[in-house]
Order: C-alpha cells, then sequence, then structure tokens
C-alpha cells in the first residue's frame, strides 16, 4: 500500500456558502474510498477540485508527487485520474460502440492520431471485449442517448476505466438506477476495477451500497470533514448520524 | 469491400474517367467539371469543421486568400509556374488560418460562424481599396505555365494541364481527408459536436483539435480559390471574399451534406448545373430556383444529397 493522492487543507468558498474547509483526504492505491454527505456538503465539488474542473481558494491536490492543484482537466486526465459523471457523460447521437471507439483512440499513441484509421480489427476487439465485460454488448449499436439509465452510467463509467486509470473517481455511481439493479451494477464496476490496478473514490448516496463496496469511508458535513474510517465505525458516529444519515436506530423501514 | 477500399477504388475510377473524357467532352463541360472541383474543395473544407458542429459564414476569406496568394505571386512575383503559384495561394490562406484559429476556436455556434465572416468582411474592405490591386474590378493574370511547358492558348476551353492538375490535387485531397477523417482526430470532431465536457475527460484538447480542423479546412479553401483564380485567369473581390460567395460555399455544403468526403463534389457540381441552366433559361429568377431547390433538400432530404445515395447503398 502506498499514498497516490494526497490533498492537503483544501478550502473552497462559492459566495457565502463554503464547499469546502480545511479539507485533508488522502487515497491508497488499490483502496475503495466512499464519499458519503447530505445534498450541498460539497462532494462533487471535492471531486471537481481533483479533476482540476475547479480550482481550491487555497490547499494543494497532490498527485504522486506531481502538485495537480492548478493542472486543467485533460492534463489530469493524461496523469491517470479519470471519472464518470452523476450525469452521465457520453456521446448521445453516436452509438455506444463509437463512444467507447473515441475513448480508445484517445487514450492511444497520439502520435498516431491523425494518421492512423481508428477502426481496425484490434480497435474492434478491444472494444468488443469492453462491452462484454460490463455487460452491455447487447447495447453495441444502440445510440447513447436513448438507452436506460443504468447502461448509460455502464458506459460513462467503461469510457472513464479506458485508458487504465490509477484513479477513478465516481459521482454517485448508482443514483437514479433502481433499487433492484444497484447491487448487480456495482458487482459489475467492481468485477472490472478488481481486475486493475486502480484505486477508486465514489460518492454515494446509498449507504447499503457504501457498507457493502467500500473499504474506507469519508463523511462530508457542509464542506467539513466529520468522519474518516471503516465503514462500521462512521456509520455509527454519532454525528454522521445526525448530519449525514437521519437519526434514529431504524435507518429504513423494512 | 470495406468501405475506404470502396472510396479509394470508386474516386480513382473517377479521376482515370475524368481525365479520358477530356478528350470526349465540349469545351463547356470540361470547364464546368474543373470549376466544381475547384470550389467542392471549399465545401469539403467546410464538411471537416461542420462534422464538429461548426459552420463558417466567411469561409470566402480563405478561398479569396488561396486566389489572391496565387494571382499576387503571377503579378508582383513574375512567377509562371502553375504548382508554385498554387503553392503560394495554399501558404497564404493555411498561414492566416493559423493565426485567426487561435482566436476563432474559442467560439462556437453563431459566434464562431460571425467571427469568420467578420474577418473575411475585413480582407473584402482592404482588397476594394487597393486601388493598386484593381479595387472593386480586380486584376488578370497571364497564362500559367507547367515545369516550364505553356500550353497554346485557347478562349473557350481550359487547357489540359490546367484541368489534370485540378482533378489529381482533387483526387488527393479526397482521399487525404477521407483519412483524416477515419482517423482518432477525426472521429473526435464528431465527439466535440457531441460532448466537449466528454472528450476533455477522456484527455484530448477540445480547443486544439479546432485549430487542426480549422486549418486542414482552409488549406483546401485555399487550394479551391487558387485552381478557381487560376482557371478564370482573373481575380475579384466580390468573386472571391464577400459575403455572398461565403454564403453560397455554405449553401452548397448542406446541399451536399457531410455523410460522406465524395459528397462535396456531388453538391458542387448539382450547383453548378442548376445555376448555368437556371441563368441560361430564367435569368430574373434563378436565384428563387436555387432558393427553391434548397428548401426541397432541407425539408425532404434534411442530410443533404448524399443521403440518396446511403438510401440507395442501404436497399441493395
Amino acid at each position: 500500500m502506498n499514498t497516490i493522492l494526497v490533498a492537503s487543507d483544501i478550502n473552497k468558498r462559492f459566495g457565502a456558502i463554503t464547499a469546502a474547509s480545511g479539507i485533508n483526504i488522502s487515497l491508497e492505491s488499490n483502496e475503495i474510498l466512499g464519499i458519503i454527505g447530505a445534498n450541498g456538503a460539497g462532494k462533487t465539488t471535492f471531486l471537481n477540485m481533483v479533476t482540476g474542473y475547479l480550482r481550491p481558494d487555497s490547499g494543494t491536490i497532490k498527485y504522486r508527487e506531481t502538485d495537480i492543484t492548478s493542472l486543467q482537466p485533460k492534463q489530469i486526465t493524461k496523469l491517470g485520474i479519470h471519472r464518470s459523471f452523476q450525469i452521465p457523460q457520453t456521446f448521445p447521437k453516436l452509438s455506444v460502440f463509437d463512444n467507447l471507439l473515441i475513448a480508445t483512440g484517445i487514450a492511444g499513441d497520439a502520435r498516431q492520431n491523425m494518421w492512423k484509421p481508428l477502426l481496425s480489427r484490434n480497435t474492434t476487439d478491444f472494444v468488443d471485449d469492453l462491452l462484454a465485460r460490463y455487460g452491455i454488448l447487447d447495447y453495441r449499436n444502440h445510440e447513447a442517448g436513448l438507452l436506460p439509465q443504468g447502461i448509460r452510467k455502464l458506459l460513462d463509467i467503461s469510457m472513464a476505466m479506458v485508458g487504465s486509470p490509477k484513479i477513478l473517481l465516481l459521482d454517485e455511481p448508482t443514483s437514479g438506477v433502481s433499487i433492484e439493479e444497484k447491487s448487480e451494477m456495482m458487482d459489475t464496476i467492481l468485477d472490472v476495477i478488481g481486475s486493475s490496478e486502480v484505486a477508486v473514490l465514489f460518492v454515494e448516496h446509498d449507504m447499503d451500497v457504501i457498507e457493502h463496496y467500500a473499504s474506507r469511508v469519508v463523511a462530508f458535513s457542509e464542506g467539513k470533514i466529520i468522519a474518516d474510517g471503516v465503514p462500521g465505525d462512521v456509520m455509527n458516529d454519532s454525528m454522521v448520524r445526525g448530519l449525514v444519515i437521519g437519526s434514529g436506530p431504524e435507518k429504513k423501514p423494512s | 469491400m470495406t468501405s475506404k477500399n470502396r472510396t479509394l477504388f470508386g474516386v480513382s475510377f473517377a479521376l482515370v474517367f475524368l481525365l479520358v473524357a477530356e478528350n470526349f467532352l465540349p469545351g463547356w463541360a470540361v470547364n464546368m467539371i474543373a470549376m466544381s472541383l475547384s470550389s467542392g474543395l471549399v465545401i469539403l473544407g467546410l464538411m471537416v469543421i461542420m462534422r464538429a458542429g461548426l459552420v463558417s459564414f466567411g469561409h470566402g476569406l480563405y478561398f479569396g486568400l488561396g486566389g489572391y496568394g496565387a494571382a499576387l505571386g503571377a503579378i508582383f512575383l513574375g512567377i509562371t509556374d502553375a504548382f508554385l503559384l498554387i503553392l503560394l495561394g495554399v501558404l497564404a490562406s493555411g498561414t492566416v488560418s493559423l493565426a485567426l484559429g487561435y482566436v476563432i476556436s474559442r467560439y462556437r455556434g453563431i459566434f464562431f460562424a460571425l467571427l469568420n465572416l467578420a474577418f473575411s468582411m475585413l480582407l473584402f474592405g482592404i482588397l476594394v481599396n487597393s486601388a493598386s490591386l484593381g479595387s472593386t474590378d480586380g486584376f488578370s493574370i497571364p497564362a500559367p505555365s507547367y515545369f516550364g511547358y505553356v500550353p497554346s492558348a485557347t478562349e473557350t476551353r481550359v487547357s489540359f494541364a490546367l484541368y489534370g492538375i485540378v482533378c489529381v490535387l482533387t483526387y488527393l485531397a479526397i482521399l487525404w481527408v477521407h483519412r483524416y477523417l477515419s482517423s482518432t482526430l477525426g472521429y473526435i470532431g464528431e465527439a466535440i459536436r457531441e460532448n466537449e465536457v466528454r472528450v476533455e475527460y477522456l484527455g484530448a484538447s477540445v480547443r486544439q483539435s479546432i485549430m487542426i480542423k480549422y486549418t486542414i479546412s482552409a488549406v483546401l479553401a485555399g487550394l479551391g480559390g487558387a485552381l478557381t483564380v487560376l482557371l478564370v485567369g482573373h481575380v475579384t473581390p466580390e468573386d472571391t471574399v464577400y459575403w455572398t460567395r461565403s454564403g453560397e460555399f455554405v449553401f452548397v455544403a448542406i446541399l451536399s451534406g457531410t455523410g460522406h468526403v465524395v459528397a462535396p463534389f456531388i453538391g458542387s457540381a448539382m450547383f453548378e448545373l442548376v445555376r448555368t441552366y437556371a441563368l441560361q433559361y430564367a435569368p430574373g429568377v434563378w436565384q428563387l430556383l436555387l432558393g427553391g431547390v434548397l428548401l426541397i433538400v432541407i425539408m425532404f432530404l434534411p442530410n443533404g444529397i448524399w443521403s440518396l445515395i446511403q438510401r440507395f447503398n442501404r436497399q441493395r
């Protein structure tokens, strides 16, 4: 185990709203870190700062030895930090196959990008193999914009995984997916992720998903970290129960 | 046959056919083919950026730079070799597009379209006010030579040398663009049109990709302009950089469709035919006729004339 991402003393304000105040998070390679918190707690803002979409007001984010605090999204992506989105970001008018084909091309050798035809036996096999591993081969020729939400999420995540990242950030991978499909979807994702060396940082609202899949949990509230530890401890923390999960032992009626 | 081989085969066949047919065709047909191939190159250039969702209402700028680049080389530098003149035109449009592309690549949609228009009208203003370049009347250039060979002058028919150059350069341009569009950078065009955020988060630079496309597009427009001026032997601001010319290019690009690299040339040839016949038989209403044709195409063939061929292909 070694630490690959360190965010130290991150602060970010939007006008009167504090989105991050003194955030310290480190991520070990091969770790699956869950981030929980109420709406507006600063979870997505943190993801946006790590991927360069937003710049923190103060503090530094380091990936291995590199300071990535002021880099642009494409530069951070090239370093090996990829992300998926709460609202899936795909190429809606193109087929699922073409979506992944383009991701494959961009991840490939940049010097050949202008001359070598993208569609070849190699790339076709590569993309078909990916589609099979994510269980979406049936949707190969469907238009991405017309897919069911769960499949579109999987496509978004598979596009983020194409360049074999070292860190994968997932923003609410199971939001908008029905409860029955959630665990199947997470199983699929973690199956593929398990076979590659990648640290995962995912934002999630579903506590069952967190308990089941995260190896460590960080709880956010109003831009601050209120708990950090193994899921069992964090979930039973009284502050977390009060501010994030909603108090009371009856977590959900069953 | 894969689509790439089919394109290569089809375009090569067309090249041989056009070169052989020159012997049998009347002068007006040869002229018309050469002219529509030359302006088809501009449409091909427009297609490259249209695939990325960008429309330029000012490509007359690069068409004109190509044309004036070649014409000025002939007049002021005394160059007579056609290849050098074409190269000069292409260099002029390519260089300017590198500089302007840096600024224009930040803009999208209507802003992109109109910024191009603004720059083209700037050049128009300069040319119209340059008395030494004949202002609105433009100027004529002497007949070019081809590696020292000077074809005997005919008033009504393009020389075979120039006709051949137009055909061969068009052939090479089509294959080049076809190869480019099937590369990763080509695919990125469609990706940019669909979702720029995703492109950046996959690790590619949207701006750089657009700048490359813009330059390719300008080089093709410049080539088209240089060839057109050599064919006509005369250059004026109104026939090259004026906004009506730029509008005409967009018109033909929509008419053609962006489905395939051959589409611009089919569209361009049809446009020449319609215009020639409309001018001849209905000089008062020829623009009305063109407008009607565009209306019909937009209503029934929203993806341009090329979608007819696609439909035909699928039925087989």
